[in-house]
């Protein structure tokens, strides 16, 4: 499986589990405190801080190394939350049909006609911003399109024969969604899981950037963006860091989600 | 080479890469030199089972290689010219213009958004053979020749406005409208029901015959190839196993392999009386579907004895499909009842108990998609066993070891997916799955239409077997009165949603025949040169694709 994987997803992998790891040993390999004010405004890159420092003086490694930390756990935790509930239930509706699908398709429509971020940003402005409210707005607000790809990937195996036989045979529900239907919906919706996670990392960014994500001292990539963003002016470029890690970071889970689904695109099994 | 030699190949090679999923890509060979000849205004006949070949090599002659197949080597020589030298822009004026080609699937083939005459005079137009104008008066000529209704008017129509037949005749004067030397016909009449298969085929010789085209007629039916070719080419994986004329080929085939293709659908089987007590009845049932105004089924009564078969015979459209799933409480029935060894069965699935559902199992037509391709030989048999009887482990593994021996297959494919078997390896295993749960009852629905005919054979023999040993009925829903032959000890023929004729399977197939059952009955092709003609001047009936 190794040896076969092309170039260009051998990159992404690389970038992203070099972030990954990152996020997970931030407290170890970060040269400073998250918080600590360790040297002057500004300051341009140097041997004692990689890449400078930031608006008040903190190390921006630093603070990218644990704000990478902070997106990339809270975009996990939102898109695994989004796929939960946004799967099942886009799968029972596809297999129970009927009211139970009128009901949660045009549940999921309304939802959908608003837009995310102005949905997010009336909730947030009501409720306090904590990590548990932001995950949980942020994947019950993105699962409604997981709802929308499961529920059309699974209309279309629920007609297949096998599925019929499955409920010929008196199989409950529970077996004909998790053994008939799950298998082999799994490529497309692996693939969708990289690109949403990928916009659950511009949403948290966006909502941090309008001051309604991540509360400061804590770090995250659209704080940093955000904090640096007036350096720009003078002619620093603290802001660009954070934006270069979101690009790459972007690029090549989208590259690794790419392979996977070639990999997997056909029901009969392998690349066919 | 004489001056009548139209087409010319040597030594025809063709090969493809293949990506098996735990190896590496590599090139094989699907073509293994072919070499034949056709004279203008004659007809080829290429006969061969799926991946023999068949369909690669009439593309050949368009130089031509579908997804991924090269041609690799070997000349094939149209009118004087090597084709496979020529630069692309010659193939390209060849390609539709002096050859053309009908595909098996006409509505697959054709633009839904584009009018049938647009289509149909496209390329003498773009070929530059003929004017609009004068493009259009040949295609309605065609539409005449070819016996589709309101030929002046019939071009105006889009594609979904027209019969199943009536598209694939329109494909035919497709092909036939840029006055082309050669025209490669691939499975023409397959995807057709028999009745409407045989208006095809009728129209097509006489298309040939009229506008002296040459032509390779590909199919896999030995029968209809023997109506319409002068000559006829075997193919097997890639070879060429014998050449001849067709009365040779139909009459003293050389090869085993041919003789085996000859005597196809020879299965005989002694029938049986029927018994007071059946296990299935249907009692006047209709049914229609929710959201429908009409009936789909009216007033089907039928009785099935214990271990034997009823066939259900009709067109597509005939309702024996929705039979099927009246039985099976897919689609409760709006009145009448069933009953089912000795109980009546719920009309809806839910409501049935689990020992109803398990003594009445179901096969289906395509195998591939009646297999859940992420589980195993071995879960997909072994889950009914679980399921009925609690058989966990060892048990279980041995139960499912004699199911595979039962149906011929070692026990060697029991970790083995569905994608890694052929279609007749499915097939069995789609029976094992249903002999697992031990039933009375397996309703097979044209279990054997999507395989070849040497595979389908070996299919119905081990269903004859199986239902020896383990007395189980079948009831068989087929629109092959070949295989009604072979298998049945009674008969139900369905026309419009009606059962119009019903008896053992002697009374049916005895005279005096009404009028449906005999054109259903004369459309079967028979392994006889000029069996066509014969029944195509007796028929007292119109066929329903018309």
């Amino acid at each position: 499986m190794i040896k076969t994987i092309p170039m260009a997803a051998a990159v992404g992998l690389f970038f992203t589990i070099l972030y990954f790891l990152m996020a997970i040993l931030a407290p170890w390999i970060a040269p400073y405190g998250v918080a600590e004010v360790v040297g002057d405004v500004w300051e341009p890159s140097s041997a004692d801080y990689w890449l400078g420092t930031d608006n008040i003086g903190r190390d921006l490694l630093t603070r990218m190394i644990y704000g990478g930390r902070t997106t990339i756990f809270i975009a996990t935790v939102a898109t695994f939350i989004s796929f939960t509930t946004g799967s099942i239930l886009g799968f029972l509706a596809a297999v129970m049909g009927g009211w139970v699908d009128q009901v949660l398709s045009r549940f999921v429509d309304l939802i959908m006609s608003i837009p995310p971020l102005i949905f997010a940003l009336v909730v947030l402005s009501v409720m306090p911003v904590t990590v548990p409210v932001l995950v949980l707005v942020m994947g019950f607000l993105d699962s409604t399109r997981v709802f929308r790809l499961s529920r059309a990937v699974a209309a279309d195996i629920n007609v297949m024969d096998f599925v019929e036989a499955a409920k010929l045979r008196g199989e409950g529900r529970g077996w004909v969604i998790f053994r008939e239907i799950l298998p082999n919906a799994l490529s497309p919706l692996v693939a969708e899981m990289g690109l949403r996670f990928i916009f659950m990392v511009l949403f948290i960014s966006t909502l941090s950037f309008l001051g309604l994500g991540i509360q400061p001292p804590a770090a995250d990539w659209g704080g940093i963006v955000k904090e640096n963003a007036d350096g720009i002016n003078y002619g620093i470029g603290a802001a660009l860091y954070p934006a270069i890690a979101i690009a790459t970071l972007a690029i090549s889970v989208n590259l690794v989600a790419d392979w996977i689904l070639n990999r997997t695109t056909s029901l009969k099994g392998g690349r066919g | 080479m004489s001056s009548d030699t139209l087409v010319k190949v040597r030594g025809l090679k063709i090969g493809a890469t293949v990506y098996p999923p735990d190896a590496a890509p590599h090139d094989i060979d699907i073509v293994h030199g072919v070499d034949f000849e056709l004279e203008r205004g004659k007809v080829l006949g290429l006969i061969g089972e799926s991946g023999a070949g068949k369909s690669t090599i009439g593309l050949a002659t368009m130089a031509y290689g579908r997804g991924g197949v090269k041609i690799t080597g070997g000349e094939v020589w149209i009118n004087g010219r090597d084709i496979l030298k020529s630069r692309l822009r010659d193939v390209r004026r060849l390609r539709g213009g002096e050859v053309t080609y009908v595909s098996q699937s006409a509505a697959a083939s054709f633009n839904p958004a584009k009018k049938i005459m647009d289509q149909v005079v496209e390329a003498s137009v773009e070929h530059g053979k003929f004017s609009r104008r004068k493009a259009e008066k040949r295609a309605v000529e065609l539409f005449r020749k070819l016996g589709l209704p309101e030929p002046d008017k019939i071009g105006n129509r889009y594609p979904h406005q027209v019969s199943g037949g009536q598209l694939q005749r329109c494909m035919t004067a497709l092909a036939l409208c840029p006055e082309p030397e050669l025209v490669v016909f691939d499975e023409p009449t397959t995807a057709l029901d028999v009745t409407t298969q045989i208006d095809v085929l009728m129209a097509i010789k006489e298309a040939i015959r009229d506008t002296g085209v040459a032509a390779i007629y590909i199919t896999h039916d030995l029968a209809v190839v023997a109506q319409v070719s002068d000559d006829i080419m075997v193919l097997k994986m890639g070879e060429k196993v014998e050449y001849g004329t067709a009365e040779q080929i139909i009459n003293a085939p050389r090869e085993e392999y041919t003789k085996a293709l000859v005597s196809v659908r020879s299965i005989e089987h002694e029938e049986k009386v029927p018994s007071p007590e059946p296990v299935l009845r249907c009692q006047n049932i209709t049914a229609r579907y929710t959201g429908t105004n009409f009936d789909v089924l009216h007033n089907v009564s039928v009785d099935l004895s214990p271990g034997q078969t009823l066939a259900v015979v009709g067109e597509s459209g005939s309702g024996k499909s929705t039979l099927a799933r009246v039985i099976t409480g897919l689609l409760p029935p709006s009145t009448g009842r069933i009953e089912f060894a000795g109980r009546t069965l719920a009309p809806d699935l839910p409501s049935r108990s689990r020992e109803d559902l398990r003594e009445l199992q179901m096969i289906y037509q395509m195998a591939d998609v009646a297999m859940n391709p992420r589980q195993t030989v071995g879960t997909i048999i072994g889950r009914p066993l679980e399921f009925y009887f609690g058989m966990r482990g060892e048990k279980k593994r041995k139960r499912i070891q004699e199911l595979l021996d039962q149906i011929e297959m070692g026990a060697g494919f029991i970790d083995r997916y569905p994608a890694e078997l052929s279609g007749g390896q499915k097939q069995r295993v789609c029976i094992a799955r249903a002999l697992a749960a031990d039933p009375k009852l397996i309703i097979c629905d044209e279990v054997t239409s999507a395989l070849d005919p040497l595979v389908a054979d070996g299919i119905l023999k081990l269903l004859l077997n199986l239902q020896k040993v383990e007395n189980v009925a079948y009831l068989f829903i087929t629109h092959d009165l070949a295989t009604v032959r072979a298998i049945a000890d009674s008969i139900a023929v369905m026309y419009q949603g009606k059962v119009v004729r019903y008896g053992t399977k002697s009374e049916v197939m005895s005279p005096p025949f009404d009028d449906y059952t005999d054109l259903l009955l004369s459309s079967v092709p028979e392994m006889k040169l000029g069996w066509l003609e014969e029944v195509i001047a007796n028929r007292k009936m119109e066929s329903a694709g018309n």
